[in-house]
């Protein structure tokens, strides 16, 4: 369970994160969504501390993710993320990309680590592809390594921050298939995006940030149909 | 009687200038060596070390590339003496081109380093590698690949700076054709001979960097 308590998040003066309050259960599927800026892709960064928070507390199946007595290297290995740009390491094969963190961080041998890499590319649908460098690879298949990487690490929880954004549209159903995916076996999700339709039909529950704050939080029949907030409502009006 | 001042070119002098060749290999490999380890650990100074390391390092290997390194050379080669330190002109020769080098390689490995985008190593921290495994295994292969052209050009401009040492005394490459121009009066000859020996040396670096950056980039 990921619980955020009074988040607060400045970038010099700009206050970003504005009390947020959050609960993540095991096995649920949380949608974010909300204009640029509205905090949401910093949320995610809180949450494995690639970014530091200045007042309040995150807590990740009980452990204070910014207490600095916590080790945060092996924490994030609990968080798979995959960012907007896939940032695949172009000197290594889609194998050796998803085979390096097993083997360093993890210290399994480099057979098992080969092991997990084949059975992960295999997982998102990238089999043909193990000895292929990134630069041969599309934006989607490069999309989909880095969720194979991030899962080769057995997170509990997989953090997407707008993983489709940077796609050319024709390759943005491959990604949101393998994100479906993941989350029909189970995998608990917190995905920052701007698919309305993904947002709907996967998630258990859809949050709208607004200026730093969770604006409106509920199951995706609330949001999209039955918005409480006249603010849900303008936005959805908007991207629709 | 006819006096003769001069001798003429003699097979044995090929010996000679390859001894030669030997010691502008040797002090060069030293100082592209030991320079580029210490180009590596300042370079990574430049860029992590904060405000008074980054800057003060920034400043002395500023004076470093600015100061002709001729000046360098004279001036360390006669400190030591003053201290009571005598020095070798190979000992003095390869330490001033070892941190000449190393503040060439500096800002080329700052350069490196900052060429690795931020979101790139967020994402191999993400993954639960720590600073070091970033460094290691993410920012170092990548950087490299970007900068190594120029870490080939340092090497290769090193390699003919060190004729330089030759004003120390140290009989390098072209002290040795001093030497001979001297006894034989054959300058064309001599300089063409030991203008293909630097060339001989410096070739085969410049194949091989060729080599790898064709078989990085496939």
């Amino acid at each position: 369970m990921i619980t955020i308590q009074n988040l607060h998040k400045y970038f010099g003066d700009l206050h970003v994160l504005k009390g947020i309050d959050l609960t993540v259960a095991k096995g649920e599927v949380l949608s974010v969504i909300g204009a640029s800026g509205s905090g949401k892709s910093t949320l995610l960064y809180c949450i494995n501390a690639l970014e530091a928070i200045q007042d309040g507390e995150i807590a990740v199946d009980g452990i204070s993710v910014h207490n600095p007595g916590t080790d945060i290297n092996k924490l994030r290995q609990r968080l798979g993320m995959v960012f907007q740009q896939w940032n695949s390491f172009p000197h290594l094969t889609a194998l050796e990309n998803v085979a390096l963190s097993p083997r360093i961080v993890k210290k399994k041998s480099r057979a098992e680590s080969k092991e997990i890499a084949m059975k992960q590319l295999h997982h998102v649908g990238l089999g043909d592809k193990i000895n292929v460098y990134p630069n041969a690879l599309s934006g989607g298949q490069q999309q989909r390594l880095a969720i194979a990487r991030a899962l080769a690490m057995e997170p509990d929880y997989m953090l997407f921050d707008e993983v489709t954004s940077a796609l050319d549209p024709e390759l943005v159903g491959e990604v949101l298939d393998t994100m479906r995916l993941l989350a029909d076996e189970g995998m608990t999700m917190i995905c920052v995006t701007h698919e309305m339709g993904f947002a709907r039909d996967v998630s258990d529950r859809v949050a709208y940030f607004h200026e730093g704050v969770i604006e409106e939080i509920g199951p995706p029949s609330q949001i999209f149909e039955n918005q409480k907030s006249e603010q849900t409502k303008k936005f959805l009006a908007k991207v629709r | 009687m006819e006096i003769k001042f001069f001798t003429g070119l003699q097979f044995s002098d090929l010996g000679f200038l390859g001894e030669a060749a030997l010691k502008t290999l040797m002090v060069s490999g030293v100082a592209i060596g030991a320079g580029t380890l210490l180009g590596i650990l300042f370079g990574w100074i430049l860029y992590q070390g904060r405000w008074v390391a980054a800057a003060s390092l920034g400043l002395v290997l500023d004076a470093f590339r600015s100061v002709p390194l001729i000046i360098q050379l004279v001036l360390f080669f006669n400190l030591f003496p003053i201290l009571g330190l005598p020095l070798e002109p190979f000992t003095a020769g390869a330490i001033v081109l070892a941190f000449y080098t190393s503040a060439l390689v500096a800002s080329i490995v700052q350069g490196g380093i900052e060429a690795v985008e931020k979101p790139m190593r967020r994402a191999a921290r993400s993954l639960g590698m720590s600073y070091w495994q970033d460094m290691i295994y993410v920012v170092w292969p990548i950087g490299l690949r970007a900068v190594f052209p120029s870490w080939v050009g340092v090497a290769l401009s090193v390699i003919k700076d060190s004729a330089l040492v030759s004003v120390l005394g140290y009989v390098e490459l072209l002290r040795a054709s001093q030497i001979l121009m001297t006894r034989t009066q054959e300058p064309f000859i001599i300089l063409s001979v030991v203008g293909a020996i630097y060339f001989a040396i410096s070739f085969p670096l410049g194949l091989y960097g060729q080599h790898l950056e064709k078989k990085w980039s496939s």
